[in-house]
């Protein structure tokens, strides 16, 4: 099937919306050219090629922002680093050429770093590739890596540097699309931190995509469409001139309480993947944290002990000043494997022994967890919530055991305190039976909940448009679990993807909700949907 | 470099990563440029992890592949290596001043 409106490419939407301009094909550095002169000489070219290359680093680096300063700064070290340049000496010392024997040393140093197994170090091999070309272009006499495409352009590349992406100004560029690249990677972090359009992992071949042809890039759905027909244009002028309007409104409410049309106050809390988040975020954006996810410390088997989840929670509670903090106990299993923990071979995984079930099935893990956050629990307001809690007797015997560490710390003399405990509300049975759980307060895992009420995978993207949110059955699954919290006297809220929606904020405020918790990045636009719910009452 | 360590009095001290993505590039760079302050060799290696490395490049110190809560070795040999040793080990403890 040929798409009427040109050609779409798809690819991994990392930051930004939607941005109409002209394709730049960014190309490869060259091959190696020099021939060979002398090592005396080829070595004095490449110490002369080391002293330019740190000076323009230094030069960006006092130039750009801290993040981009730290990424530099490593690729500024490499260049002092004498065990890293000593291969390329030898290789000179044997008769190559400064510039192969240069991009041969980094060739290997990149294959060592993308091969070792670590994510942290994969990411770092795009900083070694940036350096190889720098020194490149400078051996080669090419000048600087530098790429200068017209205003406005949309930058089209197999892998983008970090200084080719901070040598550009992003006040003036369209957006960048990779075909390489990982949403972890340097250019990610620097893009999300830009709120520069970028799609990466496009399924596309540079050779096909045309120099200087009109193209949208569209960041939200991760989608590239060269030459598009004038209708598609059309439509994407009017998102970009929609978004424009909805991001200067909701940048205005971003540090603002969020209230309904008639004035009811409504909690917006955040959700935490991982400590990184922490330093780009303000805490006076939110009410609080309503999730944070705990499965990033036990990442590639890790599994982390007490002391080092409590440095976690610990800078987590100081973060928030004074807000309450929800920490998710570990959920592994389902859709989150985690090697040596979770359970291998099961036939169906999302059906099977994960969240508090793995939890009660590892008690040694989750006995250092609960001690953690009981810990945790005397520096601030700490909540605990367990997930994918299908029985009253699951929560009882969680709290049981958290109980019982409680008392082993006291015993000891380590200070600790009982924080609440509550529960995801995500099996479809516990919805219904919300009201008979012993919970200090709900939070509804709309993702799961909708996968096992509408029998829809989360990973079947064929099913997606069954997988509808606002399916009645959910709704009625979210407004027996309010029902449930107000005759309890607990607070209920939402932390699934629906809370990160703006579409949704009205149907969710509708079934009685009045703590949501999203995505960071949404913030905004989820205050900006409250504020136009116009049903409720008065404040 | 191997026959040479033998011969010498190495000087050891231990600490733990505390940064929760582990020791990525920016820890590495302050580690071998404190490290490169000092006159004596210096090495580190991350608990159990093969070999010893050298902590005067960052290069190195990055592909140690050291996580968070890892405990971290570290030794010197030379005239200044109880120094280097504990100036070390404070850097890591403090968590590389973050």
């Amino acid at each position: 099937m040929t798409d009427p409106s040109g050609e779409v490419f798809k690819g991994l939407g990392v930051s930004g919306g939607i941005v109409i301009g002209r394709i730049h094909v960014l190309q490869e550095t060259k091959a190696t050219t020099r021939t060979f002169t002398s090592a005396a000489e080829e070595t004095r070219l490449l110490h002369e090629a080391i002293a330019a290359a740190k000076a323009q680093i230094e030069a960006l680096i006092a130039s750009e922002d801290e993040l981009a300063g730290e990424i530099l700064e490593f690729q500024l070290a490499l260049l002092e680093d004498d065990d890293f340049l000593a291969p390329v000496g030898l290789a000179i010392a044997a008769g190559t050429p400064a510039d192969r024997a240069w991009a041969m040393a980094l060739d290997g140093e990149i294959a060592q770093y993308r091969s070792g197994g670590s994510d942290v170090l994969a990411a770092r091999s795009a900083d070694l590739a940036d350096l190889k070309a720098r020194l490149l272009h400078l051996l080669q006499g090419t000048g600087a890596a530098s790429v200068d495409p017209p205003a406005g352009a949309i930058l089209v590349a197999h892998e983008l540097t970090p200084s080719a992406f901070l040598g550009l100004d992003w006040s003036r560029m369209g957006g960048a699309v990779m075909l390489g690249g990982s949403p972890t990677s340097h250019v990610a972090i620097l893009a999300r931190a830009r709120g520069a359009a970028l799609v990466v992992g496009l399924a596309a071949d540079l050779d096909a995509i045309a120099d200087g042809a009109p193209a949208i890039l569209d960041a939200a759905q991760g989608t590239l469409t060269v030459s598009p027909a004038a209708a598609a244009l059309a439509s994407a002028e009017r998102r970009i001139a929609a978004a424009k309007q909805e991001a200067a409104i909701s940048a205005d409410l971003i540090r603002r309480p969020a209230r309904t049309a008639r004035g009811q106050a409504v909690k917006i809390l955040i959700n935490i993947d991982e400590p990184g988040q922490l330093d780009a975020l303000s805490p006076d954006i939110c009410d609080g944290v309503g999730l944070t996810r705990t499965e990033f410390l036990f990442k590639g088997g890790h599994q982390p002990g007490e002391e080092e989840q409590l440095a976690f929670y610990t800078r987590l509670i100081e973060w928030a000043g004074g807000r309450p903090v929800t920490i998710r106990t570990l959920d592994a299993g389902g859709d989150k494997p985690i090697p040596g923990v979770t359970i291998d071979g099961e036939a169906n995984p999302f059906l099977g022994v994960r969240g508090l079930r793995l939890s009660l099935a590892r008690p040694e893990i989750f006995r250092i967890q609960l001690r953690a956050l009981s810990r945790a629990g005397c520096l601030g307001p700490l909540k605990v919530m367990v997930p994918m809690v299908t029985t009253p007797a699951e929560l009882a015997t969680a709290r049981g055991m958290m109980d019982a560490e409680i008392a082993a710390l006291k015993l000891a003399g380590v200070a600790c305190s009982v924080p609440p405990m509550g529960m995801m509300v995500e099996v479809p049975a516990a919805a219904l039976m919300a009201e008979s759980f012993d919970a200090d307060f709900y939070s509804i895992g709309s993702n799961d909940l909708i996968q096992y009420t509408l029998a829809c995978a989360r990973d079947n993207a064929a099913l997606a448009p069954l997988a509808d949110p606002l399916n009645p059955a959910i709704l009625e699954l979210i407004e027996r679990t309010v029902a449930a919290g107000k005759r309890h006297g607990q607070e209920v809220s939402l932390c699934g993807d629906m809370a990160s929606t703006p579409a949704h904020i009205g149907p969710l405020l509708s079934a009685g909700l009045r703590v949501l918790s999203c995505a960071p990045a949404q913030i905004g636009p989820v205050k900006l949907a409250v504020s136009r719910y116009e049903g409720g009452g008065h404040g | 470099m191997e026959e040479m360590a033998q011969d010498q009095d190495w000087i050891e001290g231990n600490a733990v990563i505390q940064d929760p993505t582990g020791l990525h590039a920016r820890p590495a760079v302050k580690l071998t440029k404190l490290a490169k302050t000092f006159a004596s060799a210096i090495e580190i290696r991350a608990n159990g992890m093969g070999e010893w490395t050298n902590a005067k490049s960052p290069n190195a110190v990055m592909k140690l592949k050291a996580a968070h809560g890892v405990p971290l070795h570290i030794r010197a040999a030379g005239e200044d290596a109880r120094a280097a040793v504990d100036a070390l080990v404070a850097l890591v403890d403090r968590d590389f001043n973050d």
